[in-house]
């Protein structure tokens, strides 16, 4: 298994020619798509956090009835065929969609624009984000919740001074899956926003794109996609590992 | 020396493959004389003949009993690959010269066999109600306007491409108007089908797509701006039976038939053009 998975990452670092290599990197296009890519994913990320971790922290806490139809909802978009996702976005967001035709008399058009990039990309990976970050809340015990507020500590203290150092770890991880799956986003981008480079191209898209024509400049990007998603999921999880090993005493707690 | 051995064992191939396909018929003819010997014909052809080639071919089984034609479609560079790897075929339809060059030089198609039997060429669609108010192909350089093209890398943008150039050099079209319709392009498309999808669904104001591809359903969703032959990029596409098939005459009967006024009347309703 870990051959089959290792073996075609190997071939396309072989057929990699760094000469060729360094030259695809410099093109325009190819600093277009990575710069792009990065900004994309790390805005997508930082939407995530903002409107994910309420909707994480209520999945976890509150068991009404709409609970388990709520957390199925959360699902959807990761067992979701991306380009089913992409049509979606465009039948609500689109010109003519649901809310696009209302934005559109306020003057906003979404499709085509770096805005639809990042609504395609949170509306595919901020699942993984929740679902990690509910995970992690719901494994703080509560009656540390039941202490604080004893305490006299409120909602919002309780929160940031008990819960939110517990459960980081989670949110963290959560938030690099988020990431790395925001960076390799590419069947909803490519039908929600279209693909022009500098704009809406990013690195998938120009990968596709280069495949049919220039092999080097897919290539080079290939390289640069696998570097950067290997470097930080290497990295947070040598992070997480060194904060999460847990001593013996605590194991048996 | 080599060609000549080439030659021989295609002869032979070809003998074997007639033997083989005869050999079975001939118990069968004493209980059922009337019914002729089942035969395939299998026809190739570029992937925008789809739908016209499916009715050709129904029509053609239809007037040959016993014979069953099998369509295959794909990219005509794919084809003419597996056409010179050695696949089986009697018919190739290309959407272009250069891939029906390719078979020719292969060997498996006489250099004066391809006869164009279509042209397919560029058009400009609008959503049916024409949001941006396009009149004409003048238009295409409105500020504001939201054009989309097929990428570069794919044949039809890179027609899309070469049409703005034939414009831009038109004494009728203002200066700059090349620059200020690809100011006007929101994306660069992956496929001919997508750039369509973007136009029909609204979401961009024109496209340029082939006119094979709005025939149809896709036609009643679209509106059409021609342009005129001389800025259009026509592509021919040529015809021919594979020299080593198996069934040289009814190759040349369904070339014959895809030829024919009623075989152009069915491609013509498909959005091609006469050759």
């Amino acid at each position: 298994m870990f051959l089959f998975i290792l073996i075609p990452v190997l071939a396309l670092f072989l057929r990699a020619d760094p000469a060729a290599l360094w030259a695809g990197l410099q093109k325009s296009e190819v600093l277009q798509a990575v710069r792009l890519s990065l900004f994309s994913s790390t805005v997508t990320v930082l939407i995530t956090l903002v409107i994910g971790t309420p909707a994480a922290y209520y999945l976890a806490h509150r068991h009404y009835r709409f609970n388990r139809l709520l957390d199925t909802l959360i699902d959807l978009p990761t067992v979701l065929p991306p380009a089913v996702a992409g049509v979606a976005l465009l039948m609500a967001f689109g010109r003519r969609g649901l809310i696009g035709g209302w934005l559109g008399e306020l003057g906003i058009s979404l499709p085509f624009t770096t805005a639809a990039v990042i609504i395609a990309q949170v509306f595919i990976a901020a699942p993984l984000y929740i679902k990690s970050a509910a995970l992690g809340f719901a494994q703080v015990d509560c009656e540390l919740r039941k202490a604080a507020a004893l305490d006299g500590a409120d909602r919002w203290q309780t929160f940031i001074y008990v819960i939110l150092p517990m459960a980081w770890m989670s949110l963290l991880s959560g938030s690099v899956l988020t990431w790395a799956r925001a960076l390799g986003e590419f069947g909803a981008t490519i039908i929600f926003a279209g693909n022009f480079p500098g704009r809406t191209q990013t690195m998938p898209l120009a990968i596709y794109v280069g495949f049919e024509l220039d092999l080097n400049t897919a290539l080079a990007l290939s390289v640069v996609l696998i570097g950067l998603s290997f470097f930080t999921l290497a990295l947070v999880k040598g992070v997480l590992a060194q904060w999460t090993q847990p001593s013996p005493e605590e194991i048996y707690d | 020396m080599i060609k000549k051995g080439y030659w021989i064992v295609a002869f032979l191939l070809s003998v074997a493959l007639v033997v083989g396909a005869c050999a079975p018929a001939a118990p069968q003819a004493t209980p059922q004389p009337t019914q002729p010997p089942a035969v395939t014909l299998n026809v190739w052809a570029a992937a925008s003949l789809n739908a016209p080639f499916t009715e050709l071919a129904q029509t053609f089984e239809a007037a040959h009993p016993g014979v069953t034609v099998t369509l295959n479609f794909g990219g005509s560079q794919q084809l003419a690959q597996q056409i010179n790897e050695g696949a089986p075929v009697d018919v190739f339809a290309s959407a272009n010269r250069k891939q029906m060059d390719v078979v020719v030089e292969g060997g498996r198609i006489a250099a004066d066999n391809p006869v164009n039997f279509v042209t397919n060429r560029l058009v400009v669609v609008l959503p049916a109600d024409n949001p941006a108010g396009l009149n004409s192909l003048k238009d295409l350089a409105m500020p504001g306007l939201k054009l989309v093209l097929a990428a570069a890398e794919v044949p039809v943008g890179a027609y899309s491409l070469a049409f703005l150039d034939k414009a831009a050099q038109d004494a009728a079209f203002p200066p700059g108007f090349k620059e200020a319709a690809l100011a006007n392009v929101v994306s660069y498309e992956q496929n001919v089908k997508s750039v369509l999808q973007k136009v029909a669904l609204g979401e961009a104001d024109a496209g340029i797509v082939y006119s094979s591809d709005v025939s149809g359903a896709d036609a009643a969703r679209v509106s059409q701006v021609d342009i005129p032959d001389a800025l259009n990029i026509i592509a021919s596409y040529p015809i021919a039976p594979l020299a080593d098939s198996a069934h040289p005459e009814l190759a040349k009967q369904f070339i014959a038939w895809v030829l024919s006024s009623e075989g152009q009347a069915v491609l013509a309703r498909y959005g091609f053009g006469a050759p």
